[in-house]
């Protein structure tokens, strides 16, 4: 088997008292998409959580190409390559999408210990060929992300992601609350990720969802893994069985 | 409708600009002219970049996400320890550099307490403004200390431009007001400030170290409402302990009046000193068409309510909107 791009090897998390995650071992290869399913409180998002450096992990270690990978905050997640999208938090609405992109990460005519004046232009530019690159189609960069529905928020998360050369993307429900049709093209999103060499980790309480853009399945239930399967390999009978 | 919530999303700071246009008109013919002459405007640019610091500070944390309700008493305290070290012998630098550390210490204190207990913001700064008020008049000793007559002047206060039109105080006024504006507008710094006010969890989910970047906006508006209190104490030519009372909601309102959203993340430094510039008109105007100068705050009172009404109704349109899509 090829080296997998991320590994993680037995991952605990205690909240005072709820052990959320019990000993978690999986390993994600590249350019594979994942499905992450499990109830609520199944601690997937726990999981996720300690990748995209949200929360720590009580235990356990995580690997990255092999190698020991220390990920205290979302920053350096997104330095190693990392990036995680939510239902929610990932844009500010009432901020342009060009500014949204590129939030923490503002290209820079000069600076001076990290503050200095930013590049706007160059800003618009580059969004105006991210938004272009995952095929979405908005009127202006300086449109308000508050302006736009939820599945072109998301796909301007995506975008974001790809911009920064993320390989590895974590999305975690995007497709909560979200319109068919603004679904499928979430979906869409995700199944587009192989073409540019990156990792999806997709988290969904819906089984359709998952088998329609996934290459393998992780189920979790009570902060265990209790399935890893490819998809071509399992079918959602044995998946809610185990649920 | 999307239009109009776009610009106002764009230029919060419009609508407090066509009233103040409005308000100029009115004064100006219910004066008899009185209200545009020198004589009347050089008092009013007097005063305004008193306020004006003032409300650049509070504006700039409000869009951060916070508030602070210690400007006022931090307006008397910087200018108060500054004038004792003053009556000590020390040289105006290092007495001023003083009175800044302690605005900047009390500004970081807010910050602090306000993050690492999860507090609101007012609360923190409620308290603030008794404490900072009450070290005021214990520094003083109960009598203002004399100021020597050394004081840079010349470069505070002395009046300067075409006819003697401004005071000095007026060109830091401008000076700040354009930096402050262009910190957040093309700064990265200032597009963290709006992100970290407009959606906390998202600012945070992108790396941004929101603690620091709130702290620092506190520290900004103390360092800011003691600079002004300076002003005020080097024009006045005494440090009286009372000075800037009131003045914290004054500067809420100037802010508010000026377009700045109460839940953070919208609004602009113009506003704010557009706010601050209708304040004073008013106040003045009213003086010179011979109304009651108590209507003074029942003016201010009513243009706070109705900007606020406006701003949640928008707000609510907007997650209509959203909703909608
Ligand atoms: N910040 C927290 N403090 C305390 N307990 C928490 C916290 N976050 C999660 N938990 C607990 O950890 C367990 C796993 O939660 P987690 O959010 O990872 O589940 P999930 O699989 O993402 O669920 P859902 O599908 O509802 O999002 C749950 O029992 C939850 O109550
Ligand atoms: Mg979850």
């Amino acid at each position: 088997m090829t080296q997998p791009i991320i590994s993680v090897r037995n991952l605990h998390k205690w909240y005072s008292g709820v052990h959320a995650l019990k000993g978690v071992t999986l390993d994600f290869a590249p350019n594979e998409s994942v499905g992450l399913i499990g109830d609520n409180g199944a601690g997937k998002s726990t999981l996720i959580n300690i990748l995209s450096g949200a929360q720590e992990a009580s235990e356990g270690e995580v690997f990255l190409d092999g190698s020991r990978a220390v990920i205290r905050n979302p920053r350096d997640a997104m330095d190693l390559g990392i990036e995680t999208i939510y239902q929610y938090n990932s844009m500010v609405p009432t901020m342009s999408i060009s500014r949204n992109l590129f939030i923490g990460r503002e290209p820079l005519k000069f600076s001076f210990m990290g503050m200095g004046i930013m590049d706007r232009r160059k800003m618009a530019a580059e969004s105006v060929k991210a938004i272009a690159d995952v095929d979405l189609h908005l009127r202006s960069p300086d449109a308000l992300v508050g302006e736009l529905s939820g599945g072109q928020r998301q796909g301007v998360a995506i975008a974001r992601a790809m911009h920064f050369k993320s390989r590895v993307m974590i999305l975690d429900e995007p497709t909560n609350h979200l319109a068919v049709k603004e679904t499928a093209k979430v979906i869409g999103f995700v199944r587009g990720l192989k073409e540019h060499n990156i990792t999806g980790i997709f988290i969904s309480h819906n089984i359709h969802h998952v088998f329609e853009c996934c290459d393998r399945i992780i189920a979790m239930a009570r902060g265990e893994v209790v399935l890893d399967k490819r998809t071509e390999d399992t079918n959602m009978d044995e998946i809610l069985s185990v649920l | 409708m999307k239009r109009f919530l776009k610009i106002y999303l764009d230029k919060p700071e419009l609508a407090a600009m066509v009233l103040l246009v409005f308000l100029l008109v009115i004064f100006q013919v219910k004066s008899d002219g009185v209200f545009l002459n020198l004589n009347n405007l050089r008092g009013l640019f007097g005063i305004l970049p008193e306020i004006g610091l003032m409300v650049i500070g509070v504006t700039i944390l409000m869009i951060c996400g916070e508030f602070d309700l210690s400007v006022g008493s931090v307006f008397a305290l910087m200018p108060m320890t500054m004038a004792v070290f003053l009556a000590d012998g020390m040289a105006f630098i290092p007495a001023f550099l003083i009175g800044m550390a302690a605005c900047a210490v009390i500004g970081f204190i807010n910050g602090y307490l306000t993050i690492k207990y999860d507090i609101p913001s007012f609360i923190t700064t409620l308290g603030m403004l008794f404490i900072a008020r009450s070290l005021t008049i214990v520094v003083s000793g109960g009598f203002p200390p004399l100021l020597p007559n050394d004081l840079p002047n010349w470069l505070f206060t002395v009046f300067v431009g075409p006819g003697d039109l401004f005071r000095m105080s007026f060109i830091w006024f401008v000076l700040v007001a354009v930096l402050a504006s262009l910190m957040m507008s093309r700064t990265n710094f200032g597009n963290w400030i709006r992100a970290t006010g407009g959606f906390l969890p998202a600012a945070k989910a992108m790396g941004i170290p929101t603690a620091r970047v709130k702290i620092a906006c506190f520290m900004l508006c103390s360092m800011l409402a003691g600079f002004a209190g300076m002003i005020q104490v080097l024009r006045l030519g005494s440090p009286l302990p009372s000075i800037g009372e009131g003045w914290e909601l004054q500067a809420v309102a100037a802010a508010v009046i000026g377009g700045t959203a109460l839940s953070g993340g919208i609004g602009a430094v113009l506003g704010g000193v557009i706010g601050a510039i209708l304040i004073r008109v008013i106040d003045n105007g009213l003086v010179l068409s011979q109304v009651d100068a108590n209507w003074f705050k029942f003016a201010i009172g009513f243009l706070t309510i109705f900007a606020v009404v406006v701003n949640s109704w928008l707000g609510k349109r907007a997650k209509a909107i959203k909703v909608e899509t």
